[in-house]
């Protein structure tokens, strides 16, 4: 009744209300903008009795559902262990996938639920746009993954989809294929974060784009879900759905494969570490205790954006889409509606390296079946020939 | 559910919190999780979430209010709140056992 109550979460609350996971850097892909850079395991990695701790942690917490990524989250081998465990919790999981793992059989099993929620990562509404950010073959694989929910009868799993320069004149696409498959959509916004940082240039929407995005998501209101990520676009006039503000540190967090909590998923680097779920008191005392977490919780400076009649709408934007473009984190988000962002870039510092890095060691090959190359040597028809193990 | 036959206020039904929700009591107030359909609420102060942790004891939201200390100027917008919460499911009329 005193401060509203986006002022009051600015402050932090006692548990996070977002909180993801991502239970391993392992993926069979090579996303071109992957958030965490991931691709090989950690050997640190949380066991599954690490894991497990984690989780009673979060009941005890009462964090009402993690969202668990990766990686590939699925292709842990005790994937569903976990989530049967968080569900026997009511520790609710919403888990992203490419959709390798999701068999019709596993869709059968994950129907019915009230805890566990699926969201299947496709960014193009056709094979050349996703294919091409997400390598060969993952749009059939998202497909066939929708498909055998739907057929399961799974409603309102979500398509969830990074917004980019390539596939924002898709949105109704999107919008279609997400109704034909009975899930709704989810649209994010592409941040410089992980490998996304060497292809934001070229991959995030123009300033024209961003314009019709905003008035796209203005026109769908609710029905279209934004994990409040398009906060910097309020600028433009009527804020979006959602509590248009920075959550990291405050509302939402990350917790990566080895156990490290970073201030939110598109933050993953040293400066924005805040302890690890190993120490002594666990998570509980990383959310309630880090100074990483309590100076976010200070009112924070308007820096550059001072005078800017916009600022209390857009709030200064993203401080990981700052962050790694190397502008100040008390200036214009890269993307500021009123271009102030486009002016900073141009005379902003080196961007920090995003770290760590576990992507595959080599660029993903394509697929050359049925094109049979003449063996090594003439008396080598070893079926193995030519087989470099990765 | 039907609202015919019943009174008009919310303030004179029966009421609990739906079996699928979670409330995390927090400073200023308590955040509200639906599971069923993947909603979060907040309640903006504790007086009001003492009067939604108590709707089961009551037989009326009436009597859940004026049991938690709310006057009677203050009733309109508690009146409003259980109606916003009832609209999303997540607080629901008690049936008759």
């Amino acid at each position: 009744m005193t401060l509203p109550l986006t002022a009051q979460f600015a402050r932090g609350l006692s548990a996070p209300i977002c909180l993801t996971w991502e239970l391993t850097y392992a993926c069979n892909l090579s996303c071109v903008h992957c958030l965490s850079s991931s691709g090989r395991r950690d050997p640190r990695e949380l066991t599954t009795a690490e894991c497990m701790a984690v989780i009673d942690e979060l009941e005890r917490m009462q964090v009402f559902y993690v969202n668990i990524g990766g990686g590939e989250p699925t292709v842990r081998s005790d994937f569903w262990d976990l989530v049967s465990y968080a569900v026997a919790h009511r520790v609710g999981v919403k888990f992203s996938t490419n959709g390798i793992k999701i068999t019709p059989a596993v869709a059968r099993r994950l129907v019915g639920s009230d805890y566990v929620d699926v969201q299947i990562s496709l960014d193009g509404a056709t094979p050349e746009v996703n294919d091409a950010v997400r390598g060969a073959g993952s749009y059939q694989t998202a497909l066939r993954a929708m498909g055998n929910l739907a057929e399961a009868g799974f409603a309102g799993f979500k398509l969830s989809v990074v917004v980019t320069r390539q596939n924002v004149g898709q949105l109704d696409d999107f919008a279609a294929l997400a109704s034909r498959y009975g899930a709704q959509l989810r649209l994010t916004r592409l941040r410089p974060a992980g490998r996304g940082a060497s292809v934001w240039h070229d991959l995030h929407p123009t300033a024209e784009q961003q314009r019709r995005l905003y008035d796209w998501l203005v026109a769908h209101g609710e029905s279209v879900l934004t994990g409040d990520s398009f906060f910097h676009l309020a600028g433009y006039g009527e804020a979006l759905p959602g509590l248009n503000l920075c959550g990291a540190g405050r509302v939402v967090c990350l917790i990566d494969p080895v156990g490290d909590v970073y201030a939110c998923p598109f933050a993953i680097h040293q400066s924005f570490l805040a302890g690890n779920v190993r120490d002594e008191g666990g998570f509980a005392r990383v959310w309630r205790e880090s100074e990483l977490f309590a100076s976010l919780r200070q009112p924070q400076s308007a820096g550059a954006c001072t005078s800017c009649s916009a600022f209390d709408a857009c709030q200064g934007g993203c401080m990981a889409a700052k962050f790694f473009t190397g502008l100040p984190l008390d200036g214009p988000d890269p993307e500021c509606v009123r271009g102030h962002g486009a002016t900073a870039l141009a005379q902003a510092a080196v961007a920090p390296r995003p770290s760590p890095d576990h992507s595959h060691r080599r660029a993903p090959v394509p697929v050359t079946i049925g094109r049979r190359r003449p063996p090594d040597r003439a008396c080598d028809e070893n079926p193995l020939a030519g087989y470099v193990p990765a | 559910m039907s609202t015919n036959s019943h009174p008009a206020s919310p303030l004179d039904r029966p009421w609990c919190l739906d079996e699928r929700v979670a409330v995390r009591p927090e400073p200023f107030g308590a955040l509200l999780y639906h599971f069923g359909t993947r909603r979060l609420s907040f309640l903006k102060d504790p007086l009001l979430l003492k009067v939604v942790q108590s709707l089961a004891d009551h037989s009326s939201a009436r009597s859940a209010c004026e049991s938690a200390g709310v006057g009677a100027e203050a009733m309109p917008a508690y009146e409003r709140a259980l109606g916003t919460l009832a609209g999303s499911a997540m607080i629901r009329v008690r049936d008759g056992r």
